[in-house]
């Protein structure tokens, strides 16, 4: 289990997270959304330690992570970031093998290529093996990205807006690729969302955060709300439960005077 | 599944064979160069002469194109290196030790010891003086890239700040040197091999050699650093203790370089970028294939000016300045797109 308590952090004029508590299980997808500069990312970033969180701890089946090596805590947590830059050319090969990086020694050995081959076939990028990174579309991109941290084999996963910028078939399968490898491999996985109907269909839990702090948290269909859309993100919304999950459908911006009235 | 295995295999081994190459290429272009000089000793008495004491080709060859060539390989290395390192670390592909302004600082440092170490005038106050300040500007560099970013306009800008001040630095030490030490000091300013003998490599060597293993050994890390903090730092990579230690490692070998042969530019600029375009950019291959590529093009551009107008000899960094200035444009000019 992935235990997230009372964490705080703030960038030099903002506290970009406060007083933030979740716990994931294995098995399960939770999806965080809310508003631009809400902290999605900064939380993240926190779990998996690119920033140093200024309060509170982070705990993985009751260990402190705070107190392990990165190299342990990449065995057991993958990141997928929103953009990876690249300036140089690496092949999707390559790219993908970086996923071993903490199992290997400097030459990688037939096992590991053996798992990069595979998750390439199974991930339908076969083709596309030897191929420069940096002339990928963008879905191609970011599936290779989900293949580096599905290659990573940890327990857990965070991926960062996995969905932005892609076309509606590649969001579909990245997004069914997630749950699949949570399914199977009993993983467990943090995604930052935008897209408010996908985090529905696709997510055990959501736990909404407006300003740093968790907003509300819990089912699907008890966070999606058109009460709770309309305070964290201003909008008006319609939501639909004819499927076995909210579908939301956004129709005008409020003014912000309004919403705090109303909230 | 299996087809990948293999295509990747195969893939990997096109790089062994342009490495395997690239060393002929190195004893070819060696051999060439042993046989060219002034006097006339030919290819073939030349190369009796490495093996047998036969002499004065003997001497010629030992003494005088021996070194030089020998220098001129650890320097193509070592420049090498240090620009593929510097271009990862501060994922920039401009950044090389001469355009980011760090072989200049230790040619300054190499003629400070010349000036005012002249009592006690010894080669190793010149290369740790050499490498003194050349970690001082990399890690003014270092400092610049974290606060303003590592775009490449920056980079490049502090690059010529950081080479203006410290080749003024230098003309200053001419300026008050007497003639005996400028006639010294003048030859730093084009890079040349004229001057080396077997002590002046053994401490180059020393200094270029020794850090390479541990380079290597990194390629790992130096690879995910090339692909970003984030995911280099989430797949365990110590982002902050590589960073340093690269650049330290790097200016190590900038300074053994750099200190007894004057600054040869382009070299670290070009090489990387050559190679990457064979290799691509596993520094696995990348880091031996560039430092290859890099002793490939000294030695070559050594020989070409020894021999161009002979018995006029350019120095060795002037010729590299006439290959590395167009080579420079050419990137400048594909930079329409964010990737190199």
């Amino acid at each position: 289990m992935l235990s997230i308590r009372e964490l705080g952090f703030g960038y030099k004029t903002i506290r970009a997270l406060k007083n933030v508590g979740i716990d994931l299980n294995k098995g399960e997808v939770l999806s965080v959304v809310g508003p631009n500069g809400a902290g999605k990312t900064t939380l993240l970033k926190c779990i998996i330690r690119i920033v140093k969180p200024d309060k509170g701890t982070i705990l993985i089946d009751g260990k402190d992570t705070s107190l392990m090596k990165r190299l342990a805590l990449a065995r057991c947590i993958g990141y997928v970031p929103q953009n990876s830059p690249s300036k140089f050319p690496i092949t999707v090969f390559d790219a993908v093998l970086m996923g071993r990086r903490p199992y290997m020694s400097w030459k990688p050995c037939k096992k590991d290529l053996e798992i990069v081959a595979e998750l390439l076939a199974s991930m339908d990028l076969e083709d596309i093996a030897l191929r420069d990174f940096d002339h990928l579309s963008g879905g191609q991109k970011q599936k290779v990205l989900l293949a580096r941290a599905f290659a990573q084999d940890p327990v857990y996963l965070l991926l960062d807006e996995p969905t932005s910028n892609l076309d509606l078939r590649h969001q579909m399968e990245v997004m069914e690729m997630i749950s699949e490898m949570v399914k199977k491999k009993g993983m467990a996985a943090i995604l930052a969302m935008h897209d408010l109907n996908l985090a529905s269909r696709f997510s055990d839990r959501i736990v909404m955060l407006n300003d740093g702090k968790i907003y509300c948290s819990g089912e699907p269909s008890l966070v999606m709300t058109a009460e709770n859309i309309m305070s964290v993100y201003g909008v008006e919304v319609s939501i639909n439960t004819d499927n076995s999950h909210p579908y939301i459908l956004p129709i005008r911006p409020v003014i912000s005077s309004k919403v705090k009235a109303q909230s | 599944m299996e087809d990948i295995c293999q295509q990747y295999k195969s893939f990997t081994g096109k790089k062994v064979t342009f490495m395997i190459l690239l060393t002929v290429a190195v004893f070819g272009v060696a051999l060439i160069a042993i046989s060219q000089g002034p006097s006339s000793v030919g290819f073939k008495d030349s190369f009796a002469a490495l093996f047998r004491d036969a002499g004065l080709a003997h001497a010629i060859v030992w003494k005088l194109r021996f070194p030089r060539i020998v220098m001129a390989v650890l320097v193509g290395c070592g420049l090498a290196l240090a620009g593929t390192v510097f271009q990862s670390i501060l994922r920039n592909p401009l950044a090389s030790p001469y355009t980011l302004g760090i072989a200049a600082s230790a040619g300054f440092g190499a003629v400070m010891a010349i000036v005012f170490g002249a009592g006690l005038y010894s080669e190793y106050l010149i290369a740790g003086n050499a490498f003194f300040f050349a970690l001082v500007s990399s890690l003014l560099i270092l400092g610049i890239a974290r606060l303003k970013g590592s775009t490449v306009e920056t980079m490049v800008l502090a690059g010529i700040a950081i080479m203006f001040l410290f080749s003024s630095l230098s003309s200053l030490l001419q300026y008050m040197g007497t003639m005996e030490e400028v006639h010294e000091i003048v030859f730093w300013f084009f890079g040349s091999l004229s001057k080396v003998g077997w002590k002046e490599i053994g401490i180059a060597s020393a200094m270029i050699l020794v850090p390479i293993p541990i380079l290597w050994k990194w390629s790992w890390d130096l690879n995910l650093l090339a692909a970003g903090d984030e995911s280099a730092k989430a797949l365990g990579v110590n982002v902050t203790r590589i960073r340093m230690l690269g650049v330290v490692l790097a200016s190590l070998i900038t300074a053994g370089a750099i200190c007894f042969t004057g600054v040869i530019g382009f070299i670290g600029l070009v090489s990387p970028h050559i190679t990457r375009m064979v290799v691509g950019g596993d520094h696995r291959f990348l880091l031996p294939a560039s430092a290859l590529v890099g002793a490939v093009l000294v030695l070559t551009a050594d020989t070409l000016g020894r021999t161009l107008w002979a018995p006029q000899v350019i120095p060795v960094g002037i010729v590299t300045s006439f290959i590395g200035v167009p080579f420079f444009f050419y990137l400048l000019m594909k930079k329409t797109r964010e990737y190199w």
